[in-house]
């Protein structure tokens, strides 16, 4: 159906102005959201991925269209950068109709068919058996596509991550699994609730293929990417990356970070993706005067374009709220 | 294999039924643990890994969480997958993929996606095999919106119950009572195919309404028997699916013998008995002569000695005591 990606990235300046309005589009998007929270627009919980946008926009450069992906609750980026249109996932956080889930997901349950986004999945590893089972169908069905999961470092210390390395390289299942380590589960620091820090070690006892990638680095993650997702296409069975990255943001909007320092923020702040790789092409002569400026200008019209859309988009009307507890079609 | 009259097992009837689904429908496969060369925990399934292979019978590692959710999510991928969990006690160890993933994904994804899995388990007392291994919670299961649960009790619906749950385009959970496995009995040859959705009339009577499903239905119409042999017409009603709860079968059976039992081997307390009992009254109060009974399963784990275990769980005899008590007589 789709031509699979090639194994290496091509940093032509289109691909490369390409990876950086991905980037700025969802860092953007969030601080757009904050706002929308203090304004009470968006309620409930709000997960911010500020800080660690080059995972999604590296990885995803590797994906086709016929490859599905799942998320967490923190998969605002993941959704935008798999395509799942600005539009519907802005009145998904307003939870109105016209969101990308009908309004009844919010945040953490971002789900588009179209872009084989299966959420969004507010249980911490929940959703790697889904990918599991995903990858197995596409296996099963002599498809070409492939399951990615994407998962925090605390997924680790559920035996769903256990369970299900083991089973999906028992059975050489395509699945990619993306662990975007940031240091902290909530507000425990990966030291303080691992024996193995160290967490692709912890793939490999299960066979997985498993490499550490800077996740600060949107071109490694995507040249990572390209390559691990290369072997599985090729029946390599599953592989493992682990995106070391960290959260700018509190863990949610409720949290006053009692457990990291200032200092540390401040100092994971100079690795900031978007800063560092603007520098970068701008330093390789890639990027031109204007290029950012356009590329903000563009996004806070899309922005402002999706703010409108879920301003004048519909609450689901309360007599529909049984609708879709079942599905009615015969399968 | 339907021509005629034909005397079966419970277990063969069941085997039967995944053997059909295989062979009809490409996208069907099996997995759960020990299914393939062991030949099943309760040898339902065995032979089949030697006819249809290891890609479609596929024996997993104890991981019922994974592989639970791995037949969600090949039901998303367009398979229709039917998961073997061995009992309905190892499920809990699934329960968050059951509960947060198969019974939600369709509403919370806006009607977007259907989870067309079927996960069938053991469940139920009596074999002596104590409280880890005989639970009957396949009422927590019938608590949670999104989910299907049928309980077939008789040889036809073992046999047809499968197809009408992997056309179903939502998670259905298959309930098989442990007892059963061994009963044998003849399947006519006009039997099925059959819904899941609806309860139905085992036994007609007038004077009170036996309600029960599963592993408890021949228990009640053992007791049904002794009760017509002191002149009292039990009608007794097979719920086989608890969610949905067809209400409507009892409540028109309850209209017309204005008494009520509920015979459930799960626990009283926040129960579908408990369940059973407040639809009646919701829907019969007015009709009815007396309270509504209810034979449970005692409030403890379920012991191992034999008669301990016959103790706790609904007897007969239990059912005749509970069925005269709510007629006064």
């Amino acid at each position: 159906m789709n031509k699979a990606p090639s194994i290496k990235p091509h940093l032509t300046r289109e691909h490369l102005l390409g990876l950086l309005r991905g980037m700025i589009r969802i860092r953007r998007f969030e601080e757009k959201c904050v706002e929308l929270y203090q304004q009470e627009k968006i309620r409930g919980f709000l997960h911010l991925y500020i800080g660690e946008e080059a995972i999604p926009v590296g990885a995803m450069q590797a994906f086709t269209a016929a490859d599905a992906v799942v998320a967490t609750y923190r998969e605002h980026g993941h959704a935008l950068a798999r395509g799942v249109s600005m539009d519907a996932v802005m009145a998904e956080m307003y939870g109105k109709a016209e969101g990308c889930s009908r309004g009844r997901g919010g945040s953490m349950h971002l789900f588009d068919a179209a872009t084989r986004f299966y959420g969004g999945n507010a249980i911490v590893a929940g959703g790697l058996p889904l990918a599991v089972g995903l990858a197995l169908a596409e296996k099963m069905d002599k498809r070409e596509g492939i399951a990615a999961c994407f998962f925090g470092e605390g997924a680790v210390a559920e035996g769903e991550f256990h369970e299900c390395l083991n089973l999906s390289e028992l059975w050489r299942l395509p699945v990619l699994f993306v662990c975007e380590n940031n240091l902290y589960a909530m507000g425990t620091r990966l030291e303080r609730s691992e024996s193995q820090p160290d967490i692709h070690i912890k793939a490999q006892s299960y066979n997985v293929p498993a490499e550490v990638v800077d996740g600060m680095d949107v071109v490694a993650v995507e040249a990572a990417t390209r390559r691990v997702c290369a072997a599985i296409r090729g029946g390599g069975g599953p592989a493992l990356l682990e995106c070391r990255t960290y959260r700018f943001r509190a863990h949610s909007m409720f949290d006053p970070q009692l457990y990291r320092d200032k200092a540390e923020v401040e100092e994971w702040k100079h690795r900031d993706p978007i800063d560092r790789f603007a520098s970068w092409m701008r330093e390789t002569g890639v990027l031109h005067d204007g290029d950012v400026a356009a590329i903000e200008a563009q996004v806070a019209s899309e922005i402002e374009h999706s703010v409108a859309f879920a301003e004048s988009s519909h609450w689901e009307p309360a007599a529909e709220l049984t609708r879709d507890v079942y599905a009615t079609e015969e399968a | 294999m339907t021509e005629g009259t034909r005397e079966i097992t419970y277990r063969d009837a069941v085997r039967e039924a995944i053997r059909e689904a295989l062979l009809t429908d490409p996208r069907v496969f099996l997995m759960g643990e020990d299914v393939g060369r062991y030949g099943g925990c309760y040898a339902v399934t065995k032979g089949l890994l030697d006819e249809f292979g290891s890609e479609r019978i596929r024996d997993t590692p104890l991981s019922e969480s994974a592989f639970v959710g791995a037949g969600i999510g090949a039901a998303l991928g367009g398979m229709r997958p039917i998961v073997e969990i061995i009992t309905v006690n190892f499920s809990l160890l699934a329960l968050d993929q059951i509960l947060n993933n198969a019974a939600t994904i369709r509403h919370m994804s806006g009607g977007q996606f259907a989870v067309p899995l079927v996960i069938r388990m053991a469940t139920g007392a009596g074999r002596q095999l104590a409280a880890q291994h005989s639970h009957s919670l396949e009422g927590w299961y019938a608590h949670i919106p999104g989910l299907k649960v049928v309980t077939p009790a008789t040889l036809e619906d073992a046999r047809f119950m499968l197809a009408a749950a992997l056309t179903d385009p939502n998670p259905v959970l298959i309930f098989e009572h442990v007892m059963l496995y061994n009963r044998s009995g003849v399947l006519p040859p006009d039997a099925g195919p059959v819904n899941i959705c609806s309860a139905i009339v085992r036994r007609a009577g007038q004077h009170v309404t036996l309600v029960t499903y599963g592993g408890t239905l021949l228990k009640t119409l053992d007791a049904a028997e002794t009760l017509a042999k002191e002149g009292i017409e039990a009608e007794v009603i097979d719920l086989r699916v608890l969610r949905p709860l067809d209400a409507e079968t009892v409540l028109t059976s309850v209209r017309k013998t204005r008494h009520a039992v509920i015979i459930d081997e799960g626990w009283r307390s926040g129960s579908l008995s408990a369940e059973l009992s407040a639809r009646i009254m919701e829907g019969a109060f007015w009709e009815l002569d007396g309270p509504v009974g209810r034979v449970c399963s005692a409030e403890v784990p379920i012991p191992y000695p034999h008669h301990l275990e016959e103790t706790a769980l609904p007897q007969p005899a239990a059912i005749v005591t509970a069925a005269k008590a709510t007629l006064g007589s």
